[in-house]
C-alpha cells in the first residue's frame, strides 16, 4: 500500500526492542524528570498535569509558585517556573504579598495537607477570606510522608499512622479536617474543587479543576482553591501497586471528589458524597 | 522643605515611603500600633499596599512575598510579636531578601531577642537603635539602602518614646550609591526559558540534585562576618579622658547624654559611648573608650543584656559595672520611672563611687 509510512512499526515478527513509551510525558516546564520521590506516589503526577495547565493557559513565563514544605518540595530544582520557597504552612500570605506587588501575575501555592491544613491552617483561611487574588493548591494523602508516615489534620478515621498505629480514632485523636468545605463558603472563595490522581478519569477531572481554578484568577475573580488526592504507598504502608486502590477505598469515601464552589453554586462535601453513592447505585 | 512636628510613627513610615517602601502589613499592638496607622494611611496615597495581616506570622510572610518580588517591603511589631516571627526572620535571612523590620520595643528588655534573635540556625540581623526621631528618619532611610545592599534584614529598635514622642523633623530623602539589578526577583518572567528563579532559604539551585547546606552556610557566615565588619556604629563623647563612661542605647540614652553633658559642664571627668548599631556591636568603640576609664557603667533598662557585649569588649580593661534595671510602668510599656533625667543623673553620678 503506497500510503504505508515509512516509520511505521513491522508487525510481522516479534518486536527486536521491548515496548517503550511513546509521545511527549515531560511537561514543557519540566527541567528533567529525574525526582526521588517513592514508586507509587501521586505528587509527581498532580505536578505534572499542575505545569501543563500553566502552558495549556500561555501562561508559562507569567506564573510564580509559592512552595510549601513537604516531599513535593523536591520538584522546586526541577519546575522551570519562578518560585518562593516559604516556610511549613506559610505559602498563602507569601503569594498574598506577591499578589498584590505581582497582580498580573498567575499565582499559585503548593502545599501539603501537613502544611496547609495542620501548620497553616489560618493562614489559607485568612487568604480565601480576603478574597486574594491567587490558587492555593493542596496535595493531600492525609500523611506526613516526608517524616514517614505520620497522622495529619486529614487523616481519615481508621487510617493507620506511624502515631495512630490502631487506626485514627475520633476519641482519642479527633475528626478529620474537610478543608475545602472550610474554604468553599467564604465569601472571598470563587472556586473550590477536590480531585484525585488515582485513576485517568480523576487525573483528567482534576486538570480541568486547576485549568478553572486559573481561569478564575487569571478574570480576578479571587480566590481559588484545589484540593489533589495523592497516593502515598510509603506513608500508608500499603504496597505500591496499591496505592490507588486504597486512596479510592480509604479517602475518597471521606475526602469526595467534585466541585465544592464554582461561582454563585455552592456544594458541600455530603452532598458529593450523595451523589456519589446514587452514581454507584445507578451502576449495580 | 521645612521641618515639621510629627510623631516619630508617622515621621518613621514618611522615612520609610522616601525610601521607596511600597509595602507594609503589621497587627497592631502597643507600642508599634501608631506606625502601622501611618503606613495604612500613607502607603495607599503613595501607591502602594498596606494590609492589616490577621497576626504577625502573616504579616512577616506577606512581607516575605512581597520582597520575593523586589519591593522594598517592610513589617514591625512590638516584642511579642516580633517574637512570633522568629522562624520567618531566620529564614527570610537565609533567603537573603531585604527586608526590614520595625521593633517598637516596650523599654529594653528585648536586646536579645533584637541581637541574638530567637529564630533557628546561624543567622545575623543589622540592628539600628535611632535615640530621636530625626536619627529614626535618617536610620530608616540607611536601612532600606543597607537592606538591599547587603540582601539582608535590617531592625530599626525604637521603643514607645520613639514612637509617641513629637519632634520637629525634615522628611529629607538621602542619597546613595547606585545598587545592583534585582535580578534576584521573581516576575513570572523566567519560566520555561531554563533559567526560572528559585528564592528559598536552603542554598537549592534550580537543575541540581539535592542541596549543599556546608557551603551555603559558609558562604551566608562570611557575608555576616564582612556586614559586621562594615556596619557598626556609634557615637561618643568626652571619653577620651573619662573617668567613668557610660554605655546606653536607644532613648534611655538621650538621659543619658544629657546628664553626661551636665556633670561634665560641672567638671566630672565623666563620658558617654552610645551603640548606634546593637548589631554588629561596635566593640571597637566601646574598647577605646573603656581605655583609661576607672570604671564602664551600662545604663540599660532591663536586668542586664547589653551589658554582656560591653564586657566582651571591655575584655577586662576596666571594671564593667550595670546602673540602669528594670524600670516599668503600670502597663508594662517601657515607660518607667526611670526615663527621668534626675534618676539617670543620680544612677551616673553614683558609679563615680561620688554620690551628688
Amino acid at each position: 500500500m503506497s500510503d504505508v509510512r515509512d516509520d511505521a512499526l513491522p508487525t510481522l515478527a516479534p518486536p527486536n526492542e521491548p515496548a517503550r513509551k511513546v509521545g511527549r510525558i515531560k511537561p514543557a516546564l519540566l527541567l528533567h524528570e529525574d525526582h526521588d520521590l517513592c514508586p507509587g506516589c501521586g505528587e509527581p503526577v498532580a505536578i505534572r498535569i499542575l505545569l501543563e495547565v500553566i502552558e495549556e493557559l500561555g501562561q508559562e513565563r507569567n506564573a510564580i509558585g509559592i512552595i510549601g514544605i513537604g516531599c513535593y518540595t523536591a520538584f522546586t530544582s526541577t519546575m522551570d517556573v519562578d518560585l518562593v520557597q516559604a516556610l511549613h504552612g506559610r505559602a498563602p500570605s507569601v503569594a498574598t504579598g506577591a499578589k498584590r506587588m505581582r497582580p498580573d501575575t498567575l499565582m499559585f501555592t503548593l502545599q501539603g495537607d501537613g502544611d496547609m491544613v495542620n501548620e497553616g491552617l489560618q493562614e489559607v483561611i485568612h487568604t480565601a477570606a480576603r478574597g486574594e487574588n491567587v490558587t492555593c493548591v493542596l496535595l493531600n494523602n492525609g500523611v506526613f510522608g516526608e517524616t514517614g508516615g505520620h497522622m495529619t489534620s486529614t487523616t481519615v478515621l481508621g487510617q493507620r499512622t506511624k502515631n495512630s498505629l490502631e487506626g485514627r480514632d475520633a476519641g482519642r485523636h479527633g475528626h478529620p479536617i474537610l478543608i475545602g468545605d472550610l474554604l468553599a463558603p467564604l465569601g472571598g472563595t470563587a472556586y473550590a474543587a477536590r480531585g484525585s490522581v488515582h485513576d485517568a478519569p480523576n487525573v483528567v477531572k482534576t486538570k480541568n479543576m486547576i485549568r478553572r481554578a486559573f481561569e478564575a484568577q487569571l478574570e480576578g475573580r479571587g480566590f481559588s482553591f484545589v484540593e489533589i488526592l495523592t497516593m502515598c504507598p510509603t506513608g500508608w504502608f500499603v504496597p505500591t501497586a496499591e496505592g490507588p486502590g486504597y486512596l479510592d477505598d480509604v479517602l475518597a469515601p471521606v475526602h469526595a471528589t467534585g466541585e465544592l464552589k464554582n461561582g454563585e453554586r455552592l456544594v458541600g462535601t455530603p452532598q458529593l458524597l450523595e451523589a456519589a453513592r446514587a452514581e454507584e447505585r445507578g451502576r449495580r | 522643605m521645612k521641618p515639621r512636628l510629627m510623631e516619630g510613627s508617622e515621621a518613621i513610615a514618611e522615612a520609610a515611603l522616601a525610601a521607596g517602601c511600597r509595602f507594609f502589613a503589621g497587627y497592631p499592638m502597643t507600642p508599634f500600633t501608631e506606625l502601622l496607622e501611618a503606613f495604612a494611611r500613607k502607603l495607599p496615597e503613595a501607591g502602594g499596599v498596606c494590609i492589616n495581616a490577621e497576626s504577625e506570622i502573616e504579616a512577616i510572610g506577606m512581607a516575605w512575598g512581597a520582597l520575593a518580588t523586589g519591593a522594598r517591603a517592610a513589617t514591625g511589631s512590638t516584642g511579642q510579636g516580633i517574637a512570633l516571627m522568629q522562624e520567618s526572620l531566620s529564614e527570610i535571612t537565609r533567603a537573603e531578601l531585604p527586608l526590614v523590620l520595625f521593633h517598637m520595643a516596650r523599654g529594653q528588655g528585648d536586646y536579645f531577642q533584637a541581637t541574638r534573635g530567637g529564630g533557628h540556625g546561624d543567622y545575623r540581623q543589622v540592628v539600628f537603635a535611632p535615640i530621636d526621631v530625626r536619627e529614626a528618619v535618617e536610620l530608616t532611610q540607611v536601612a532600606f539602602d543597607l537592606a538591599e545592599r547587603w540582601r539582608n534584614p535590617v531592625q530599626i529598635h525604637g521603643d514607645f518614646l520613639l514612637a509617641h514622642t513629637a519632634e520637629a523633623v525634615e522628611i529629607a530623602p538621602l542619597e546613595f550609591d547606585p545598587l545592583p539589578p534585582r535580578d534576584w526577583a521573581v516576575d513570572g518572567s523566567l519560566g520555561g526559558s531554563g533559567r526560572s528563579r528559585n528564592i528559598n532559604p536552603i542554598g537549592m539551585e534550580k537543575g541540581a540534585k539535592g542541596i549543599d547546606p556546608d557551603s551555603f552556610w559558609k558562604r551566608l557566615q562570611a557575608k555576616h562576618d564582612a556586614l559586621a565588619a562594615e556596619t557598626a556604629r556609634a557615637e561618643s563623647e568626652f571619653t577620651e579622658d573619662a573617668e567613668v563612661v557610660v554605655v546606653a542605647f536607644g532613648s534611655l540614652a538621650r538621659f543619658a547624654r544629657h546628664a553626661v553633658r551636665a556633670l561634665r559642664a560641672e567638671g566630672v571627668r565623666v563620658g558617654y559611648l552610645r551603640p548606634i548599631t546593637l548589631w554588629p556591636f561596635p566593640a571597637e568603640a566601646v574598647a577605646s573608650a573603656a581605655e583609661g576609664a576607672r570604671r564602664v557603667a551600662v545604663l540599660e533598662q532591663n536586668a542586664g543584656q547589653m551589658i554582656d557585649d560591653v564586657r566582651l569588649a571591655v575584655l577586662g580593661r576596666a571594671p564593667v559595672v550595670a546602673i540602669g534595671g528594670i524600670s516599668s510602668d503600670e502597663a508594662g510599656f517601657g515607660i518607667g520611672p526611670i526615663l527621668d533625667p534626675a534618676d539617670v543623673r543620680h544612677r551616673i553620678a553614683s558609679s563615680l563611687g561620688d554620690p551628688r
